[in-house]
């Protein structure tokens, strides 16, 4: 591939998704590329980036897509979960039991594994909640992933990646060679496709925000201004899960670390009596 | 540094999972039948068992079984990984005492985000 080549792939990406890409990550962008080349039956990546350059709006959505696949699994590390389950869950039963409701955004949720996750941990306590209105949304910036995510079929390789057996048995029906997610965990999640740099307000205010191994693919500039529109999508005293190791400090002051370790942080707006704190050491 | 039993009739299977699980910090010992699992036991106490189904002389269900009534048996983690992947057999293994279940085809992705359920890696 060019220089030529890779720059205008990268800067369209850039605008496009918000991901940077250095020239060292060549390599990363000929990878994610060659399946959608050889689909189109091109000869090469460089064809492929000529054919993009000159419009060609589906094309331009296949390459966003391809690059902005997320390696994802279930639960994956659990420590968020046991925050949601354990901290999260039980303080939004106490201080929304007059509105009986709470929202959930899991953002960038690929192909729907977090978000299924997010559903099942809620189902777990769900006798804590009876009669409330519980809504997950999941949104991505790939139509394909979240048509996929929408579907809630999963391979047996997908399963098998950070799900326990036990809960497969609890919230799957196997169905030929695949798994698929039940009514009762379907039913609590609504996938969109939506681009994080996008206009956010649509999408209505969040208890808790997953936002976990999304913001690696921004500079420092987007991360900021994405943090931002994520701050105005959580309710003052919302929590906000990022990756593991995945640090905003000295980013943004819209949010202050619970468990920076984990990736747990609070809106900053939060103020809350002591009895409300999210600071709960996370042990599994 | 934890121990491994490895329980399958097949020696390409027995590499592959060996192969996997010593690049996950753990010892590794191999029998190709439950009897054998049983004797090796006696000599050796795993913390980490990863046994196949289907086997001659005695298959997975029966040795887990077994292993489950030995003295510490019951601290040992144990995953079928097994060809056998319908849901009344994976509910058969847990019954019979595993904590885990992979379907084969594996990777080392899925051996390792089992054995992080398991807590048994971090």
């Amino acid at each position: 591939m060019s220089p030529e080549d890779f720059e205008t792939a990268a800067q369209f990406l850039k605008e496009r998704s918000g991901l940077v890409l250095t020239r060292d990550k060549t390599y990363l962008l000929e990878n994610r590329l060659m399946p959608v080349v050889r689909e189109l039956q091109l000869r090469s990546v460089s064809d492929l980036i000529a054919v993009v350059r000159g419009g060609a709006p589906e094309l331009q959505t296949a390459m966003v897509d391809a690059m902005m696949a997320k390696d994802t699994g279930f639960f994956g590390d659990w420590k968020p979960f046991v925050h949601l389950r354990t901290v999260v869950l039980p303080n939004i039963r106490v201080s929304r039991g007059m509105k009986a409701r709470f929202r959930i955004l899991s953002a960038g949720v690929s192909t729907g594994q977090e978000a299924h996750s997010i559903a099942m941990t809620i189902r777990d306590v769900s006798s804590s909640f009876p009669g409330w209105q519980i809504e997950v949304v999941g949104i991505d910036i790939s139509a394909s992933a979240i048509a996929a995510a929408s579907e809630g079929v999963y391979s047996q390789f997908d399963v098998q990646r950070g799900l326990p057996i036990r809960t497969l048995l609890q919230y799957f029906a196997k169905q030929d060679d695949n798994w698929v997610i039940s009514d009762n965990v379907r039913s609590m999640v609504k996938f969109q496709p939506w681009n994080l740099l996008s206009n956010l307000y649509p999408l209505g205010r969040f208890d808790a925000i997953f936002c976990r191994n999304v913001l690696t693919y921004f500079d420092l500039k987007t991360k900021l201004e994405v943090l931002q529109k994520l701050a105005r999508l959580l309710v003052d005293d919302g929590v906000l899960y990022l990756g593991i190791n995945e640090t905003i400090s000295g980013v943004t002051s819209n949010f202050r670390a619970v468990d920076p370790a984990v990736g747990i942080y609070a809106s900053h707006r939060a103020d809350r009596p002591a009895s409300m704190s999210l600071a709960v050491k996370v042990d599994l | 540094m934890k121990r491994c039993l490895i329980v399958d009739d097949s020696r390409v299977i027995r590499r592959v999972a060996s192969k996997i699980i010593q690049d996950l910090g753990f010892d590794v010992d191999e029998a190709e039948n439950g009897r054998k699992a049983l004797n090796a036991m006696t000599i050796r106490m795993p913390d980490l068992i990863l046994v196949d189904w289907d086997m001659p002389v005695m298959d997975g269900i029966e040795f887990a079984q077994s292993m489950r009534k030995l003295p510490g048996g019951n601290k040992i983690v144990v995953i079928f990984c097994t060809t056998e992947n319908d849901v009344p057999h994976i509910k058969q293994a847990l019954d019979a005492g595993a904590d885990e279940y992979i379907m084969k085809p594996f990777d080392s992705e899925i051996v390792r985000s089992k054995l992080v359920l398991l807590g048994m890696l971090g």
